[in-house]
């Protein structure tokens, strides 16, 4: 055979593999959609879930899945921010930062069952703080911090050095350089890996079963007391998210329509992360735009 | 004398600006101390319970690793509590290793595809696609394989359609993206000049892929298949709805089996704090821990082995 009909066979077969690839992934995904979305209305997702009939919803746990976000990167954020900012702005290039480096790193390779069972054993038994919201928005901030700070650092690599280089010789001093110039001009990137860190967050689920729990007590909407139990604020709640929804009913097999709930579900996750994803893309670069005047 | 004091301390007082510098550096370092201090407080918390079943239940870790009867609560004829940790090990291993041959084919020949034959089609539809099902959440993974693979498998090899099999189809589709992603990447850092030199010299597209660029790329591309298999090993849910969960030790791909994550999700809520039973699973959970560390250090010697060609 020689290199020619060679080439051609092994360009073939790339191609076939590409083309098989390429079907799985939209299989995968038509098939989530296809199943999902006849189940959603507006019952399904606002209904609270009924454990043994048909026709209940994932009202509650949809709630719970939005509140543990935002509080979860309301904690991670800042935390994020601070040691990004110090990783790549002070940080020397010596064993130090080498070992804090290799922490993170660690950090973001755990199994999230492992994290989970961290959050676990700390917060829910040795803080006392139950199966909560609370416990379950520190475990999601242990598992989205290495994440989030390599990504702000990434953001804040793109900056050019002139700009800090502008601020210094401005006169001040490097804090302030950081804060009202790089930062300001880092928005739009950070704003984007921050959204899809979101994603990943709002789909976790391991990290959650024994932090957050696996229940969903009703909640009375009408009661914005965060000390009340059935108020959708108190963080002292136990919440079961959506994503830990699909994995309960299905290995628990107690509800009749837990197929259909689950598929719902699943279409409801894979739609918020293609929402968060379109949203990270077009918001930042609309900020991008409005920021630079490019 | 007051006046020239008053002076000097007033020159050597920090600005504003500098006080402002000292404190953006001390919350910035200590919200890095932070995240240090939570790795070593979970790899000492669950080194410390893990540690408990050999230290305070006596029992051999020998025995631990290497017995293939799992039941904590029953002691064996010789007063043991039966803790063989083998079947869940081998079964992690089975999938993790099993999942990767599959996909690595497959992830490369895609990242090839992407990076090398068709840039275009590949920005445009293969890169969007792999970058939104590296986002899919992976409880909705295991429930497409509980609802797709396992009816799937039940219909081909009989049984119950649980097992091995299923959860190496689930991690297979899972890592898939991931792999491919950081394989386009790999292949993506490799200098044009190769190509145009390797061509200029009258290899043909595939010579110059296979023998030129895949070589150059290769700790890269190393590196993306060990991620993958750190993922198939960690990954827990997904693979605890279809594997069966069975702690037998696994007599083929289709029987029930289980993994180190399968058992520690359904386990740890139904023991009491403490206990064997409980010890025993947080031990499971070392041995996952430990194993993480090691797929982290196996991309560190790879990365390392890269940089000095």
């Amino acid at each position: 055979m020689n290199s020619k009909t060679q080439n051609k066979i092994a360009i073939g077969t790339l191609y076939g593999v590409a083309g098989l690839v390429v079907l799985i992934l939209l299989a995968l995904l038509g098939y989530i959609l296809v199943s999902g979305l006849p189940q959603l209305s507006w019952h399904f997702l606002t209904a609270p879930a009924k454990a043994f009939l048909k026709g209940g919803g994932v009202g509650v746990q949809l709630y719970n899945s939005f509140y543990l976000l935002i509080l979860a990167m309301l904690i991670s954020f800042p935390i994020a921010l601070g040691a990004a900012i110090y990783l790549y702005e002070y940080a020397r290039d010596n064993w130090v930062t080498t070992t804090i480096r290799t922490a993170i790193e660690i950090l973001s390779s755990l199994p999230s069952v492992v994290v989970g069972l961290f959050g676990f054993l700390f917060f829910v038994v040795k803080l006392r703080l139950g199966f909560s919201i609370l416990s379950g928005a520190f475990a999601l901030t242990f598992f989205n911090l290495p994440l989030l700070t390599r990504s702000i650092e990434d953001s804040l690599r793109t900056i050019d050095l002139s700009q800090r280089e502008g601020g210094l010789a401005l006169g001040l001093s490097r804090w302030e350089t950081i804060t009202r110039v790089i930062l300001p001009a880092a928005v739009p990137s950070i704003l984007t890996g921050v959204i899809l860190s979101a994603g990943r967050v709002f789909g976790e689920a391991a990290a959650l079963i024994y932090t957050a729990g696996q229940s969903a007590p009703a909640l009375d909407f009408t009661d914005w007391n965060p000390f009340n139990i059935s108020s959708p604020l108190n963080p002292m709640r136990p919440a079961e998210t959506l994503a830990v929804h699909i994995w309960k009913i299905n290995s628990e097999g107690i509800m009749p329509d837990a197929k259909a709930i689950s598929s719902g579900s699943s279409a409801v996750l894979v739609l918020a992360i293609l929402l968060f994803n379109f949203a990270a893309r077009y918001l930042g670069k609309r900020l991008y735009k409005r920021l630079t005047s490019a | 004398m007051k006046t020239t004091q008053q002076l000097e301390k007033q020159l050597k007082r920090h600005s504003k600006a500098a006080k402002l510098e000292i404190w953006g550096k001390v919350v910035s370092f200590s919200a890095l101390l932070l995240i240090v201090a939570v790795v070593v407080g979970i790899i000492g918390f669950v080194a410390s319970k893990g540690i408990a079943t050999f230290t305070s239940n006596h029992v051999n870790l020998w025995d631990f690793l290497t017995d293939k009867k799992w039941n904590p609560g029953i002691t064996d004829a010789n007063g043991k509590p039966e803790v063989g940790a083998l079947p869940m090990i081998v079964g992690s291993f089975l999938i993790t290793i099993l999942s990767a041959i599959v996909a690595t084919p497959f992830a490369i020949g895609t990242a090839v595809f992407m990076n090398e034959i068709s840039p275009n089609k590949g920005a445009k539809i293969l890169q969007p696609v792999t970058e939104l099902l590296v986002g899919i959440p992976s409880v909705v993974y295991g429930f497409i394989g509980l609802s797709v693979v396992v009816p799937a498998t039940r219909a081909i090899f009989s049984g119950s359609g649980f097992g091995i099999l299923s959860g190496t189809c689930v991690l297979f589709v899972m890592i898939l993206p991931t792999v491919t992603s950081m394989s386009v990447d790999a292949l993506r850092s490799v200098p044009r000049y190769y190509r145009e030199a390797s061509l200029a010299l009258g290899a043909t597209q595939w010579q110059t892929i296979y023998k030129v660029v895949l070589r150059a790329a290769t700790p890269g591309l190393m590196t993306a298949v060990v991620f993958g298999m750190a993922r198939a090993f960690g990954e827990a849910l997904a693979v605890q709805m279809v594997i069966g969960n069975a702690a037998l030790m696994p007599g083929s791909l289709v029987d029930p089996a289980a993994t180190l994550t399968s058992v520690l999700t359904t386990g740890i809520g139904n023991t009491v704090m403490g206990s064997l039973q409980n010890n025993a699973l947080w031990s499971l959970a070392l041995v996952l821990l430990l194993m993480s560390l090691v797929f982290n250090l196996i991309i560190r010697l790879i990365g390392r082995k890269g940089r000095l060609q």
